[in-house]
C-alpha cells in the first residue's frame, strides 16, 4: 500500500501535535454554545417553518424565537425553556407553539425552571421524533448506496450552479446520465454571511442556489428519479457552512444528503466569519452529520488559493490533521471525514505534476481510510479554456494514479463563469476517458525511493511536524491571529457572529449533543 | 498583394480577417448546446444558428449527445466582413515603466515621505487572489509586490470589505491611493460594487480630494474602469511593477502641479 515510505514516528507525532492543540480548544468548545446552536436544537424538535416579515420574505420561525430569547435565559439552552412551555401548554403541536410563543402569548423569557429529569420526560417525544426521522434517513440512505450499482472510483464529482433550483435538477441529473456520482448544489454568493437559512424553493441567486431544505428534498427527490433510472446511485452535496453551520447539518440529516462540505476553519479564513463561533458550530454540526452518517468534505483545498502550493503544502497537511482532530472529538468515525486537497502548483514549474503527485500521494497515504475530497485547478485557469482542459486532464490523471476516492472535476470555463451545459459535458467525458484508460495504473506505479517525489513528500511531512509544533506553541486562537493558517490574519474577538456566542451556564441542556447525553 | 490585409495608399484603413489556415480565410470556430436529441434535424439547427450568427461555409463538424434532451456542436465557418483596426481605439493608461529602486527614489526625493496605499476584494468578494498579487511582498511573477517598496506604505485589507469601511479608512489614513479588485462578476455585480465605493467615498468626510482611485480583476480594464469613474483600472496579468510606475507617475505630476504652494 505504501509507495511513499514514510516515517511512521513523524505521523504520529503530528497526530499528538493536533490532538494538543485541539485540546484547549475543546475545552472552549464544550463550554460555549451559540445563537445556531439553538436554533438547529429547535429544528431539531420540530420548529423548522418560517413566517412572512415584512419585506414578504419568510424568515425562519427558529430565528424569530431565538431572537426573542433573553440572552441570561438562553445560556441554559432553549430545550429547558421549550420544555417548560410545552409542559405548560401540553396538547400543542410545534406549530401551535411556535405561533403562540411568536405572537407573545407564551413568554420563553417567563417560563418555570424545571428539573433536568422533567425536561427529558417532556420533550422525549420530540426528542425521539427527530432522531426516528434521522435515522430513518440513514437507513434509506445506507440501503440504497447498497443495493444500487456503486459507481467505481474515483466518483465523479460535479456542481450545479444556476441559482434556480428546477434548473439545478435538470442539468443535475443530465449530468449524471453522462457519469456524474456526486452533484454538488453550490450556494448563492455570500449565504454563508447570512444569520437565518432561507426558506422554501427559491428560483433566484446569485453564483449559485439558496441551501433551503425545500431545495435539498427537491434535488433529492430528483437525484433519486434519475439513481433509479440509472441503477447506479447518485450522492447530493452541500454546504455546512458559515453561520448556519448547525442549522444547515440538520436540513440535511433531515432531507437525506450523502455529504456537506464542513471545515472547521474554513469560515474564519474565508468568510471573515468569528473564530470562535465557526469552531463552536462546527462540533455541534459534526455531531449531527456523524449520526446522520453523513460524511463530511474538509476545505484545505481554498488554502491553495492563497497561498502558493508549492510553498505552503504543510499549512495544508497542518490543517488536516487538526480538521481531522476536531472531527473524531465531534464523533465523526474516519471513513466520514473527506479531507480537502487540491492540484493547485503553478503549471510553469518544473517537475510541477510530479510534486502534485507526491501530495495526491501523501494525503491518501497519511489518510488511508479518509475518502480524501480531490479539487481541481482553479487558481491557474485563465479563461483559455484549451489549456484549462489540459491541466484538468493531467488532474485526472493524478487523481487515477494516486487512488483519489473523489474528485471534483475541473471546468474548463473555471474563473470565467458558472459551468455551462457543455462544459460539464467536456469535463466528464475527460474524465470519463482518463479514469477508464488509467483504472489499473495506480497498482502498476511505484516511485524511485530516492526521486523527486519521495524527496518531496517526506520533506513536506517534516515540514508539517514543526508547523505544528509552532502551532502548539502558540495556540490555535493566536496563530489564525497571525495568519499560520492560509497567509489569511484574522483577530480572535474580530470577524462576524461572534455576538452570537454565548458561555453556556451550569444548567445547560442540550438533548442533541453528547454531553447532554452522559448526565 | 493581398486584399484582405492591405495598407491603402493613403496609409489609413487596415483591414483584417479571422485567420485560420491563411490570410483572409476568415476561419473561426465556435461550440454550443442545443436543448434537443441528436439527430439529422439538429445538425440542420446546428447550422442554422451557425448561419444566423453570419457564419458562411458553415461546417457542423462535431455533434455529440450530451443526454437524451441536449446535443453538444463544434462548428466551423468563415466571416465575411473585415475590421479596419486602424479606426480602433482605445484608452489607455500612458505612464513611464520604472523600474523597483527607480520607483523608490523617485518617491523619496520628490515627495519625501511614504505614499499610503490601501487594497481591498470589495463586497462579498472573497478572492483576493488578484489584490494580494500586487500586494504580497513576493509579488507576482517575479515581480515584487507594493508592500516590497520603500516609498510605499500598503495596506491590504483583503477579503470582503464592505465599500463603506474601505472609505472610511481611506479617509482616517489619509490615503493617497486605493485599490479596489473584483473578481467575482456575477451579474455584472463587479460594476455595481466599484460604483457603490465611489458613491461612499463621496459620501464620507475626509477623503482626501487628489485620491488615485484604481479598480482591477480579471473582467476590468482600463476602459471600463474610466468609464464608472476610476482613474486606472487594471486587468489580468497585471504586474505589480506596472500600478507602482502608474501610482508614482500620478504621485510626482500630483507634487509638481502643486509644487509651488507647498
Amino acid at each position: 500500500m505504501s509507495k511513499l515510505n514514510l516515517d511512521r514516528d513523524t505521523i504520529d507525532t503530528c497526530r499528538e501535535l493536533a490532538e494538543n492543540i485541539v485540546r484547549p480548544i475543546q475545552r472552549y468548545i464544550d463550554m460555549h454554545s451559540t445563537i445556531s446552536i439553538e436554533r438547529a436544537t429547535l429544528r431539531l424538535l420540530g420548529f423548522y417553518g418560517a413566517w412572512e416579515e415584512e419585506g414578504g420574505m419568510p424568515y425562519p420561525v427558529a430565528n424569530i424565537i431565538i431572537d426573542n430569547v433573553d440572552r441570561r435565559r438562553l445560556s441554559g439552552g432553549i430545550a429547558p425553556l421549550l420544555a417548560s412551555a410545552k409542559k405548560r401548554n401540553g396538547r400543542l403541536n410545534q406549530e401551535k407553539m411556535a405561533e403562540k410563543i411568536i405572537r407573545g402569548e407564551i413568554d420563553l423569557n417567563a417560563v418555570d425552571d424545571l428539573s433536568f429529569d422533567q425536561v427529558v420526560d417532556t420533550l422525549q417525544p420530540w426528542i425521539q421524533e427527530a432522531a426516528n426521522t434521522v435515522d430513518r434517513n440513514k437507513r434509506k440512505r445506507e440501503e440504497m448506496r447498497q443495493r444500487m450499482r456503486t459507481a467505481s472510483r474515483p466518483f465523479k464529482y460535479v456542481i450545479v450552479a444556476t441559482g434556480n433550483i428546477h434548473e439545478d435538477i435538470k442539468q443535475a441529473q443530465s449530468a449524471a446520465r453522462q457519469g456524474a456520482d456526486v452533484i454538488a448544489v453550490i450556494r448563492s454568493t455570500a449565504q454563508s454571511l447570512l444569520d437565518y437559512v432561507p426558506h422554501g424553493a427559491t428560483t433566484e441567486g446569485y453564483g449559485g442556489t439558496f441551501a433551503t431544505q425545500e431545495n435539498f428534498r427537491l434535488m433529492r427527490a430528483g437525484l433519486d428519479d434519475v439513481s433509479k433510472e440509472l441503477h447506479r446511485y447518485i450522492r447530493l452535496c452541500n454546504y455546512s457552512s458559515g453561520l448556519c453551520m448547525p442549522e444547515i447539518a440538520v436540513m440535511g440529516a433531515f432531507e437525506g444528503l450523502d455529504y456537506l462540505l464542513n471545515d472547521a476553519m474554513y469560515g474564519i479564513l474565508f468568510r471573515d466569519i468569528n473564530m470562535k463561533r465557526t469552531l463552536v458550530d462546527q462540533n455541534f454540526s459534526r455531531a449531527i452529520i456523524a449520526r446522520a452518517g453523513i460524511t463530511i468534505h474538509t476545505g484545505e483545498d481554498n488554502y491553495l488559493t492563497t497561498a502558493d502550493a508549492y510553498q505552503n503544502h504543510h499549512q495544508v497537511l497542518g490543517s488536516q490533521f487538526l480538521n481531522e482532530q476536531l472531527a473524531k472529538n465531534a464523533g465523526l468515525r474516519d471513513e466520514q471525514i473527506g479531507l480537502g486537497h487540491a492540484f493547485e502548483m503553478d503549471p510553469s514549474i518544473e517537475d510541477s505534476i510530479l510534486y502534485e503527485i507526491s501530495m495526491a500521494q501523501l494525503v491518501r497515504e497519511i489518510f488511508p481510510r479518509c475518502p480524501v475530497k480531490y479539487m481541481p485547478p482553479t487558481r491557474h485557469m485563465t479563461g483559455d479554456i484549451f489549456f484549462g482542459q489540459a491541466l484538468d486532464t493531467i488532474f485526472n490523471l493524478v487523481g487515477a494514479l494516486t487512488d483519489q476516492s473523489l474528485q471534483l472535476l475541473g471546468m474548463p470555463t473555471e474563473a470565467s463563469h458558472n459551468p455551462h451545459m457543455q462544459d460539464r459535458f467536456w469535463s466528464l467525458k475527460n474524465a470519463n476517458y482518463i479514469f477508464n484508460a488509467a483504472n489499473s495504473l495506480s497498482d502498476e506505479i511505484q516511485f524511485n525511493s530516492n526521486g523527486k517525489i519521495m524527496r518531496r513528500a517526506r520533506s513536506v511531512l517534516d515540514t508539517t511536524q514543526k508547523y505544528l509544533s509552532k502551532i502548539r506553541e502558540v495556540g490555535l486562537f493566536d496563530s489564525i491571529e497571525q495568519g499560520l493558517f492560509a497567509n489569511m490574519p484574522r483577530a480572535k474577538d474580530g470577524g462576524k457572529g461572534y455576538d452570537g456566542v454565548f458561555e453556556k451556564s451550569r444548567r445547560y441542556y442540550n438533548p442533541f449533543s453528547d454531553k447532554g447525553k452522559d448526565r | 498583394m493581398n486584399p484582405f490585409n492591405q495598407i491603402n495608399q493613403t496609409g489609413q484603413a487596415r483591414l483584417i480577417k479571422p485567420y485560420g489556415d491563411r490570410t483572409g480565410d476568415g476561419q473561426v470556430q465556435t461550440s454550443f448546446t442545443l436543448p434537443m436529441p441528436a439527430s439529422e434535424e439538429a445538425r440542420v439547427a446546428a447550422q442554422m444558428v451557425a448561419e444566423r450568427m453570419g457564419l458562411q461555409n458553415v461546417s457542423v463538424n462535431h455533434m455529440e449527445a450530451i443526454d437524451p434532451n441536449f446535443t453538444f456542436f463544434v462548428v466551423y465557418g468563415s466571416v465575411s466582413f473585415e475590421i479596419n483596426i486602424s479606426e480602433i481605439v482605445v484608452p489607455k493608461l500612458d505612464y513611464p515603466l520604472y523600474d523597483f529602486d527607480q520607483i523608490n527614489n523617485l518617491l523619496q526625493k520628490t515627495v519625501g515621505r511614504k505614499i499610503v496605499v490601501i487594497g481591498a476584494c470589495i463586497g462579498s468578494d472573497a478572492h483576493t487572489v488578484g489584490i494580494d498579487a500586487i500586494f504580497n511582498m513576493k509579488g507576482y511573477l517575479g515581480d515584487y509586490g507594493l508592500e516590497a517598496y520603500s516609498a510605499f506604505q500598503a495596506m491590504n485589507l483583503r477579503a470582503q470589505v464592505d465599500t463603506k469601511d474601505l472609505a472610511k479608512k481611506v479617509a482616517e489614513l489619509k490615503a493617497n491611493v486605493v485599490l479596489v479588485s473584483r473578481v467575482v462578476t456575477q451579474r455584472d455585480e463587479h460594476i455595481t460594487e466599484l460604483k457603490k465605493f465611489l458613491v461612499d467615498l463621496s459620501q464620507t468626510e475626509g477623503v482626501p480630494s487628489n485620491l488615485i482611485k484604481i479598480c482591477g480583476g480579471p473582467r476590468i480594464n482600463h476602459t471600463i474602469a474610466s468609464e464608472i469613474g476610476y482613474d486606472a483600472g487594471f486587468g489580468p496579468g497585471t504586474k505589480p511593477g506596472q500600478v507602482a510606475s502608474y501610482i508614482a507617475d500620478v504621485v510626482l505630476k500630483q507634487s509638481s502641479a502643486s509644487g509651488s504652494n507647498t
